[in-house]
């Protein structure tokens, strides 16, 4: 979530600043890189459950991934709207 | 041709009308004038991550030096707005400067009340509001052997549990009976105050200070101890007051502009002045849902507010009719907050409190009025939804969990 918001991608709204609260920074993981992501926890997986576009099997919220070296190259499609 | 649009403020609430203006399509001259010399940053963090160093100041900025330039946002920082000519649509910097506007949006935030008791300018008496605050406590925090929070609500209790998580004795000095009686019910208050003590911190409640007293350290006088007007003597080497704030509304009042709790606006956000606007913590509004006028001290508000405002001057405006939310987290245990429910006449939970997975929906003359979530995040998003829709909801409906409130609030 911190590096599109700090790097202009506006469909990311972020609103709660990363705090797992308001369901706005919700993207759409690209497949192979989805079993390497740290697992959904509790707060994480309530949330996704009032994403404002439909939640996939893909979906996560963004400001809940961690970003490790493991990941380069992570491709997220971001979904038609957040609120 | 478009004197454009200056924005006074550089808080979340000016920061997003910036940002908006554009997503908005407004294409004329945007300054942001701002006194903080820092690039605009939320201040959530502040009572929380930034003060246990989860977060450092890279994580509180809203955006990158570049986004401004990127974005043709002027961002003028440290400097003061001093006067507003509403006969010239000038404003006066503190630097003598004069910006013209064809719209102004005041964004001017609200200042912290101070302790109006002997000793308050002791070192060692902190505030919490900025940035450069928060880096202050966090250095003192590290060094103070007894922490004393002044205030039971969301600040001060934001940052006991900061101070505890640092391995930190506190204690918080409320002068309620309860915590947080500004803004939520006796159930809540009771959940988080038996939270608190599960925590080690230490409450004191019916607190009035009539004094804090210090000794003299080297050059200057630093706090020593607070004493409360029955007497009680409460050591600390390190006091933080969170007795709330005071809406920066005297730039309006001297221009001629409705003052009231706040800058007064109408539901389209315009005060009295068709070329200026107020948002955010300084902007005293209408609450569609009440009806009665408020001023709401929240990211969600300030960052809506704007939005309303940029779509208004970018040609499509709306009278603003957003839900109210917030959070608060302390000790890792999430309070989200729906509405406003300040007066209500029944409330239902939902759930079980000794779990500590409940919500509690306040009702007034039978409508929902506003819903505190507890570890039930998915009960605070329908909640805002049924309270966006008006959904008819009874208390029995609420506090049966076999009632789907989700397919509910989808039907309106």
């Amino acid at each position: 979530m911190e590096g599109a918001v700090q790097n202009g991608i506006d469909g990311i709204l972020a609103e709660c600043g990363g705090s797992c609260m308001c369901a706005t920074c919700h993207v759409y993981v690209e497949e192979e890189f989805l079993a390497r992501l740290n697992p959904i926890e509790e707060a994480e997986e309530e949330m996704l459950g009032c994403t404002a576009a439909q939640r996939k099997a893909n979906s996560r919220l963004s400001c809940q991934i961690h970003v490790t070296a493991e990941l380069d190259g992570l491709v997220v499609n971001l979904p038609p709207k957040q609120k | 041709m478009d004197r454009g649009v200056v924005i006074a403020g550089s808080g979340q609430a000016g920061f997003q009308a910036a940002a908006s203006l554009r997503t908005s399509g407004y294409d004329g001259p945007i300054t942001l004038v701002g006194e903080e010399i820092h690039l605009p940053y939320q201040r959530p963090p502040l009572s929380k991550g930034f003060l246990t160093g989860k977060q450092q100041a890279h994580h509180v900025t809203l955006r990158p030096a570049a986004f401004y330039a990127d974005h043709r946002i002027e961002l003028v920082a440290g400097e003061r707005i001093v006067e507003i000519d509403r006969t010239r649509d000038e404003v006066k910097l503190s630097s003598g400067a004069s910006i013209s506007y064809g719209k102004l949006i005041l964004a001017l935030g609200a200042s912290i009340r101070k302790l109006p008791v002997a000793g308050a300018e002791l070192d060692g008496v902190c505030y919490l509001r900025t940035l450069d605050d928060s880096i202050e406590i966090k250095s003192r925090l590290a060094e103070a052997s007894g922490i004393a929070v002044i205030g039971g609500g969301f600040i001060g209790l934001e940052i006991a549990s900061a101070a505890r998580a640092l391995g930190k004795s506190v204690m918080v000095l409320e002068t309620q009976p309860r915590l947080m009686a500004r803004a939520v019910s006796p159930i809540v208050s009771g959940f988080y105050e038996r939270l608190h003590r599960n925590h080690e911190v230490g409450l004191v409640f019916n607190a009035r200070v009539s004094e804090i007293s210090g000794e003299q350290i080297g050059a200057g006088r630093r706090v020593r101890e607070i004493v409360l007007s029955d007497g009680t003597r409460i050591p600390a080497d390190l006091v933080i007051a969170g007795i709330g704030v005071i809406p920066n509304s005297e730039l309006a009042r001297s221009a001629g502009l409705a003052v009231s709790n706040g800058i007064a606006v109408d539901e389209y956000l315009r005060t009295g002045d068709e070329n200026i606007y107020a948002i955010g913590d300084c902007a005293e509004h209408p609450n569609h849902l009440t009806g009665e006028r408020v001023r709401i001290e929240s990211v969600q508000n300030a960052v809506d507010q704007a939005a309303c405002v940029a779509a208004a001057i970018a040609g499509d405006a709306k009278p603003y009719r957003e839900v109210p939310w917030f959070w608060t987290d302390q000790h890792n245990v999430k309070l989200q907050m729906a509405g406003l429910c300040t007066a209500h006449d029944r409330a239902a939970v939902r759930g079980n409190v000794e779990s500590g997975k409940f919500s509690v929906f306040y009702f007034r003359d039978e409508r929902l009025v506003a819903i505190d979530s507890i570890n039930r995040p998915s009960d605070h998003m329908t909640g805002r939804r049924l309270l966006a829709g008006r959904t008819p909801l009874s208390p029995d409906q609420a506090a049966d969990e076999s009632v789907n409130l989700k397919a509910l609030a989808q039907t309106s």
